[in-house]
């Protein structure tokens, strides 16, 4: 490894670093690690007490349930979307193309209150829902899941279409000339080719979603040990200056989090094995 | 006997429809009827209440206040993020991947999070809560609050938009540059920049749309003081859980507007790029 | 100018990639770093531009020494592997960039004179508006040996710069290249893994193996008489033989006829060139029986043929007159060969007149 004083040519090595540093350290870091300090204040006890409130567990069972639901059925939605933009020629495509980074780009607030109009009892596609099958979508944790759906699916569709263009028709067409039906073609060549991709869309979905307040209180109905969120707990923590209380919901759900990205990683390696 | 030839790669016309009716359906549910029902809400009582709505004083404050908190994020996002990404792509150095992670980290921090910890250390029991107090400073449920909330948030846009194109471009002309005499500062701002700056401008356009829009961080760090704290999307949730449906829906119009623009100027700098790079050859 | 690079070591953590070379290059000479790759020619190149530290050593350009001088100071000259031209840049913006730059920038008509004269030079003043992606590889060539010359170079340096261009525009860009050298008369070095290239193009020839310069010479010198087994495998065409020195006398463990060589008695590494091995009609008497497997260049005073013996494929050349086909038995002689011993002393080998 070549060390940075080595390289003389290019310039500028100290400046950029040390306003990376800056940036990082005071924007990122030192918050973070407040994160991480705040909570013991309470005491260890005081940590798994604060932690073990009922409303507690059902918040953030609740957050995680819906984030990784969300991101489970985006897969095959995430997967479809990209398949039809890559491989299929219609009129409109450029504009299906576009409408994918809607999520991105429409604040999460407008997105809340848009899906809340829509699955509301009164709404567009809720009062059908109701009227046919008597099931509730906004303000119960169905909704959740639908709002978290809406936040992650470009994740999925972004992360599997440059892999389906990259893949070419060679791999389809030497199983073709093999022998091997569609379906076979499909499930034993394209599938396990886009399967580190998905994961990837999964691991992202998820990441976003699991934190995902501003499209979500308004839909969720916000029940305390039915549909209310982790964010929402530390929200309300911070309301009656419960700091350490909050800072301790916060870091659960941080290291829960990453507990989860860092297995999906595991899965990741284990997908890649003997790839490049 | 045969049908017409149809490729080994391709799925019978049946599926091919059926896979297109399904997409289209889950782009209409998921995709565009959120859209269509902001619109519409916001002109269900016709456009001159929604006009008066976005045009009341509450409103205009939230759109300056959003704008003051944008204006100072994306250029202190913009500074930070090419630095970043000129010393990760252009040089190596060991903890590069770490400070790659640390880069991309408030991606998968909860946006509450990411307000909370400002209010950690600044917020009145906070780690500077006293100091703060006693001279007078007010960060949480301010301006600057805003801003570092909103900065976390913003942080890896420009850095990730940029940076895998810096790492594909490699340290060749560069190094080509400095043989021919350039300085460092040359260099950057006339070899590096111009080849980024498609790249770096669509990352400031999400950064900015994202800035603007950005609700979790800010709602925990503002303390919803109508005229003084509340950005656009804050003034939404005030106005929806005050019933005022139809003013709610319409400062949220403008939001969504603002995210179409952002999403149709990004579209058209793709476009733009991509005819730079494929078109000449 | 006169470059001395004086035991130059640079490593890469645990490898070392230069183990200590030293090279003097005179000026206006053209030299040619030429070696496997992974020999650490490329590296030395980037330590002369200044775009590679060392970690012992100096490189001193007309006496100066130039540790700690910054690429941008040195005014060498480099055209890179792939051009590394400026992507977003005109041709004619690529060469102006080095005027532009300096601190003592010239006017704008004097940039465009001299952009002009330049482009005149590299024969595409046509070019001048186009961009890189515009054009052909050997176009794109010609523009990084502009833009390299447009900061009035004290050295040249080229690293690999034919590998891009196909096999017919090569060999005209080569001597074009040597040409224009010559007329200019800037010191130049080549970094090439093309021995034909190297030969070709350069006064002398810098063989490099493992991170070190085992000979610099000029190519009839190397190929006449090679310090090293290495030099003598990876120069011209040569089979490489085991063989055992006995009594003045090399036996090869191949089925050939011994050759008489100086060397004390042991173990012994034989390099026969095609021209040194001597296919006869018959089978004749004793060793060196063979058959042969192919014929080509049958149209020259001497075909070229491929003959088989002892199970080995070697390349060998028809005696004067001699008559054979594919597939006919054959007397191969062996007529020189030279000769490494254990100890890395090297003799010519002669053949030995067999009494028949």
């Amino acid at each position: 490894m070549r060390g940075p004083a080595r390289v003389v040519a290019i310039p500028g090595f100290g400046l950029t670093m040390g306003i990376t540093l800056a940036w990082l350290g005071l924007i990122v870091v030192i918050p973070l690690a407040a994160l991480v300090i705040k909570p013991w204040e309470l005491g260890v006890g005081g940590v798994i007490a604060s932690l073990s409130e009922p409303r507690v567990w059902a918040a953030l069972r609740l957050s995680f349930g819906t984030a990784l639901l969300a991101a489970l059925i985006n897969l095959p939605l995430g997967l479809l979307l990209a398949w039809v933009i890559v491989r299929l020629r219609f009129p409109g495509r450029a504009l299906l193309d576009g409408a994918v980074d809607l999520p991105f780009a429409l604040p999460t607030a407008v997105a809340g209150i848009a899906l809340t109009a829509i699955f509301a009892p009164n709404g567009w596609l809720g009062a059908p829902i109701t009227a046919l099958t008597g099931w509730q979508v906004a303000f119960t944790p169905a909704g959740i899941v639908l709002a978290l759906m809406f936040v992650g699916l470009p994740f999925i569709v972004r992360t599997v279409e440059p892999v389906l263009r990259d893949m070419g028709r060679d791999a389809e067409e030497a199983a073709a000339t093999l022998g091997a039906t569609r379906p076979q073609t499909l499930w034993r060549v394209v599938l396990p080719a886009l399967a580190p991709a998905l994961l990837t869309g999964f691991a992202l979905s998820f990441a976003r979603s699991v934190g995902e307040y501003g499209s979500v209180i308004f839909i969720a109905g916000n029940l305390p040990m039915v549909s209310e969120i982790a964010p929402l707990l530390i929200v309300i923590r911070l309301e009656q200056f419960d700091y350490a209380g909050a800072a301790a919901v916060g870091l659960a759900m941080l290291t829960l989090s990453f507990g989860v990205l860092f297995l999906l990683n595991l899965v990741q390696r284990w997908l890649r094995r003997g790839r490049r | 006997m045969m049908g017409p030839f149809r490729p080994a790669h391709e799925d019978a016309p049946w599926a091919r429809r059926l896979l297109l009716g399904l997409a289209l359906l889950v782009a209409l549910v998921m995709l565009l009827l959120p859209l269509l029902a902001v619109f519409t809400e916001a002109l269900r009582r016709g456009l001159p209440v929604a006009l008066d709505a976005i045009l009341e004083e509450d409103s205009l404050a939230a759109m300056r206040l959003t704008l003051i908190v944008a204006a100072i994020t994306v250029p202190v996002n913009l500074v930070g993020g090419v630095a970043a990404a000129w010393c990760v792509a252009k040089f190596d150095f060991p903890g590069k991947r770490l400070l790659v992670t640390l880069i991309e980290l408030p991606f998968s921090v909860s946006p509450v999070i990411a307000g909370l910890v400002f209010v950690l250390i600044f917020g009145a029991q906070g780690w500077f809560g006293e100091w703060l107090r006693a001279r007078d400073i007010q960060i949480i449920f301010a301006l600057p609050g805003l801003v570092l909330a909103t900065v976390f948030v913003t942080f890896p846009f420009v850095a990730r938009t940029v940076l895998p194109l810096m790492q594909e471009q490699g340290r060749d002309e560069e190094e080509a540059a400095a043989t021919l005499g350039a300085t460092g500062f040359q260099t950057f701002w006339r070899v590096t920049l111009p080849n980024v700056k498609w790249a770096l401008l669509s990352g400031v356009l999400l950064c900015n749309a994202r800035a603007m829009g950005e609700f979790g961080a800010v709602s925990v760090v503002s303390g919803h003081i109508r005229g003084e704290t509340n950005t656009m999307p804050l003034h939404v949730e005030i106005l929806y859980n005050e019933y005022q449906f139809a003013g709610a829906f319409a400062v949220a119009a403008l939001l969504a507007l603002l995210g179409l623009v952002t999403l149709a100027a990004k579209t058209a700098l793709e476009r733009v790029a991509g005819r730079r790079a494929g078109g000449a050859a | 100018m006169s470059i001395e690079v004086e035991g130059v070591v640079r490593r890469f953590g645990a490898t070392a990639a230069l183990e200590g070379v030293s090279l003097s290059i005179a000026s206006g000479e053209f030299v040619a770093l030429l070696g496997p790759s992974g020999s650490g020619k490329t590296t030395l190149l980037r330590i002369l531009a200044g775009l590679e530290g060392t970690d012992a050593g100096r490189v001193l350009i007309e006496g100066a020494d130039m540790t700690g001088v910054p690429a941008r100071e040195r005014r060498i000259g480099v055209v890179f592997q792939h051009y590394a031209l400026f992507r977003h840049m005109t041709v004619f913006e690529n060469v102006a960039f080095g005027l532009r730059v300096r601190r003592d920038r010239p006017a704008e008509a004097e940039i465009a004179r001299r952009v002009r004269e330049l482009l005149a030079l590299v024969q595409i003043p046509e070019l001048e508006r186009r961009y890189p992606e515009q054009i052909s590889g050997g176009q794109r060539q010609r523009v990084a040996l502009a833009r390299a010359l447009a900061i009035e170079p004290r050295l040249l340096l080229l690293d690999e710069p034919f590998g891009a261009l196909d096999a017919l525009v090569r060999k005209d860009v080569r001597r074009w290249v040597r040409g224009l050298h010559d007329r200019l008369g800037i010191s130049t070095i080549l970094v090439t893994h093309d021995q034909e290239e190297a030969m070709e193009m350069a006064d002398r020839v810098a063989v490099m193996e493992k991170g070190r310069i085992v000979q610099c010479d000029t190519a009839e010198t190397l190929l006449r008489a090679p310090a090293t087994p290495f030099v003598a495998g990876f120069l011209g065409e040569a089979a490489r033989l085991t063989c055992r020195v006995r009594d003045g006398r090399a036996h090869f463990d191949l089925p050939l006829p011994p050759v008489e060589v100086r060397l004390p008695d042991g173990p012994a590494l034989a390099f026969l060139r095609p021209a040194g091995l001597v296919l006869h009609a018959g089978v004749g008497p004793g060793q060196g029986g063979g058959v042969v497997r192919s014929i080509r260049d049958a149209t020259e005073a001497r075909s070229r043929a491929v003959v088989e013996v002892g199970g080995t494929l070697l390349d060998a050349v028809l005696a004067p007159g001699a008559r054979l086909e594919r597939g006919a038995p054959c007397r191969v002689e062996v007529q020189s060969a030279l000769v490494f011993g254990a100890d890395g002393a090297r003799a010519e080998a002669e053949a030995v007149l067999l009494a028949t």
